[in-house]
């Protein structure tokens, strides 16, 4: 009877998370209002049989573009007109009502559950067009062909790549019952939904980090008792422990030729930061310290490595050529900077920063060494930039509850995820 | 077999409460937390002969130490100061029983679990889990240990004695977890 239970609510389950857009996230938006661009997303016309694809796909990319702060889209009740062909675009309606973009669209039906997406983005002002495709789809591609919409408009209005066809991996946990606790490694969209599980353990799972080419996922899990990195390819979920030295084996991160992982190993005695050849498992030691080395991340061009050191007394952020060399330290602002994340051109580099109001997420410009805290939270960790560098994914706490929220990188716009899982930590975000 | 747990659970507590000597405030927390283990300890001890009501320090020849509250080695929690890895006096004694009881008793083993309150970072926090657990394995050594009988690992902040977002918690937290074989 307990299994039919569990059965039925496991059911429930995948009915929600399969469900349309107004699912189990909530995201809540701050800022962004001043210089969000106005957009006009008119319903696309739709095919006899394909009914309801329109405002399920609309619904999407309006939610992708508004999530980002800088996009603000007009109300169905404020249009005059629903054009459907270029040629029915009367521009001067849509600047009166000071749009600077308009997207026009139709769903043609091909069979019942395939559709073609076509979508044309303008130029109100300039009255010309600016991007179009047709895309084929099928009713279960339906989600991903809006949020590639959405990057295209996203792109070719700001000239920054999209992020809404990428996804995140976090790791929740449950409490059982006498203080047992299941750990989950899952997968979603960026926008949190359709989440997978990849891996379930009694013990605790940490730190994951994305293959540059999003195909795997390097982790630390406790299942054996002990820490092991592992490293699983996501399609597959096929596996192999890469690292279970005496010790602590923490804080993978991938190469950006994805052929090595820096590693944290203190099996000679102190934490330090290693290399190791995925192929050949040879591994070579790149700091040497009495001090506590972890949490390498690789410079995007392959030759440096940042990471957390509190060689100098307090845990900071310092900066290590490959080829050996000297150490550079990089932070200087607070007693305690951790947990590098850098933007995409590697010239951001966003941390944990400790501060007068806690632990919250700081972001330093390494060129002009302009230092900036982007968030409040207090017990704010696990910074991880989005792939266009435009908004920096971490956890933080409200309440008793642990969640992943995002913020824009000129801290503008926050973003909170809530997802349905309970407490939620350690993301990061897919190339 | 639920309600004998559950019965000597109860007999341990009450005399754990009532018992002859006033405990830290934190190791009291810790034991009651530790309800499932203690009721099977208690048990054995019972089924041994010894005495679990009587005002004896110390323990009878048949008991294992490790199952009597009265002896220093039934404390298996030390406590840490805030990125601190530097074992507080009040815990010297304590460790120091440890040490005499694992240099008397060359085969047994023991694990040292150390922890990290939640703020800062997790990887930082486990390699400050592991800092803690060695300190206490170099004071063992220092105090005849072989090295061999010390296995130390960290769990960071991921496994918390306290699941609460205060100092409260995170005192309770930060500590190293002293774990013989079946204890």
């Amino acid at each position: 009877m307990y299994r039919s239970a569990i059965r039925i609510i496991n059911l429930c389950l995948i009915l929600i998370f399969s469900g349309s857009v107004n699912a189990q996230l909530t995201i809540e938006i701050t800022g962004g209002a001043e210089g969000a661009v106005p957009i006009a997303i008119v319903p696309f016309v739709e095919d006899q049989g394909a009914e309801g694809v329109s405002k399920y796909v609309r619904g999407i990319i309006q939610a992708d573009l508004e999530r980002t702060g800088g996009f603000k889209s007009l109300a169905l009740r404020d249009m005059l007109s629903n054009p459907v062909d270029a040629s029915q675009i009367k521009f001067r309606n849509w600047q009166a009502l000071a749009q600077e973009n308009l997207v026009i669209g139709r769903v043609e039906r091909v069979s019942a559950k395939n559709y073609i997406i076509e979508f044309r983005l303008f130029d109100v002002f300039k009255q010309q067009r600016l991007s179009g495709l047709r895309i084929p789809s099928s009713k279960s591609q339906l989600r991903r062909t809006a949020h590639k919409i959405a990057d295209i408009i996203y792109q070719t209005i700001t000239g920054t790549p999209g992020v809404f066809s990428t996804r995140i991996a976090y790791v929740t946990v449950a409490q059982g019952k006498n203080k047992s606790r299941k750990y989950r490694l899952q997968v979603a969209d960026a926008d949190g939904y359709n989440p997978q599980t990849i891996l379930t353990s009694r013990e605790p799972i940490m730190s994951p980090a994305w293959s540059a080419d999003g195909s795997r996922i390097a982790y630390v899990s406790f299942e054996k008792k002990l820490s092991a990195v592992y490293i699983q390819t996501v399609s597959s979920g096929q596996r192999e422990l890469v690292a279970s030295y005496p010790g602590i084996n923490g804080a993978p991160a991938w190469s950006p030729d994805g052929r090595q992982l820096a590693l944290t190993l203190s099996k000679d005695g102190e934490p330090d930061i290693y290399i190791l050849d995925i192929d050949s498992r040879s591994l070579r030691k790149l700091t040497r310290s009495y001090s506590i080395d972890t949490e390498p991340v690789w410079s995007p061009d392959g030759r440096s490595i940042v990471f957390t050191s509190d060689r100098g007394g307090k845990p900071q952020l310092y900066s290590v050529a490959l080829d050996g060399g000297t150490v550079r330290r990089l932070t200087f602002e607070g007693s305690y900077n951790a947990a590098a994340t850098l933007s995409p051109d590697g010239n951001l580099v966003a941390m944990v920063h400790r501060g007068g109001q806690g632990y919250q997420i700081g972001v330093l410009d390494r060129s002009s060494g302009f230092f900036r805290v982007l968030t409040d939270g207090g017990l704010d960790e696990a910074p991880s930039f989005a792939p266009n560098g435009s908004m920096i994914l971490y956890a933080t706490r409200k309440g008793s509850q642990g969640q992943l929220s995002a913020v824009s990188v000129d801290g503008r716009v926050r973003q909170r995820l809530v997802l349905d899982a309970g407490e939620v930590q350690e993301p990061a975000w897919s190339p | 077999m639920k309600t004998i747990v559950i019965g000597l659970f109860i007999v341990v507590f009450a005399f754990v409460v009532g018992g002859c000597e006033t405990t830290a405030i934190d190791d009291e927390d810790y034991q009651s937390g530790q309800a499932g283990s203690d009721a099977s300890v208690s048990g054995g001890a019972n089924a041994s002969g010894a005495d679990v009501q009587g005002l004896d320090s110390g323990y009878s020849g048949g008991g294992n130490p490790l199952d009597d509250p009265q002896s220093p080695l039934y404390k298996r929690v030390i406590y840490f100061m805030y990125d601190s890895a530097e074992i507080k006096p009040e815990y010297q004694s304590v460790v120091a029983a440890h040490a005499r009881y694992l240099a008397a008793n060359s085969s047994i083993q023991v694990t040292l679990e150390g922890h990290a309150d939640e703020r800062g970072s997790r990887e930082y926090n486990i390699a400050l889990g592991e800092q803690r657990a060695k300190s206490i394995a170099r004071m063992l050594v220092i105090q005849g240990v072989r090295d061999g009988q010390i296995r130390t690992m960290s769990y960071g902040e991921e496994k918390p004695a306290s699941g609460g977002h205060d100092d409260r918690a995170w005192q309770l937290n930060r500590r190293v977890e002293i774990k013989y074989p079946g204890y």
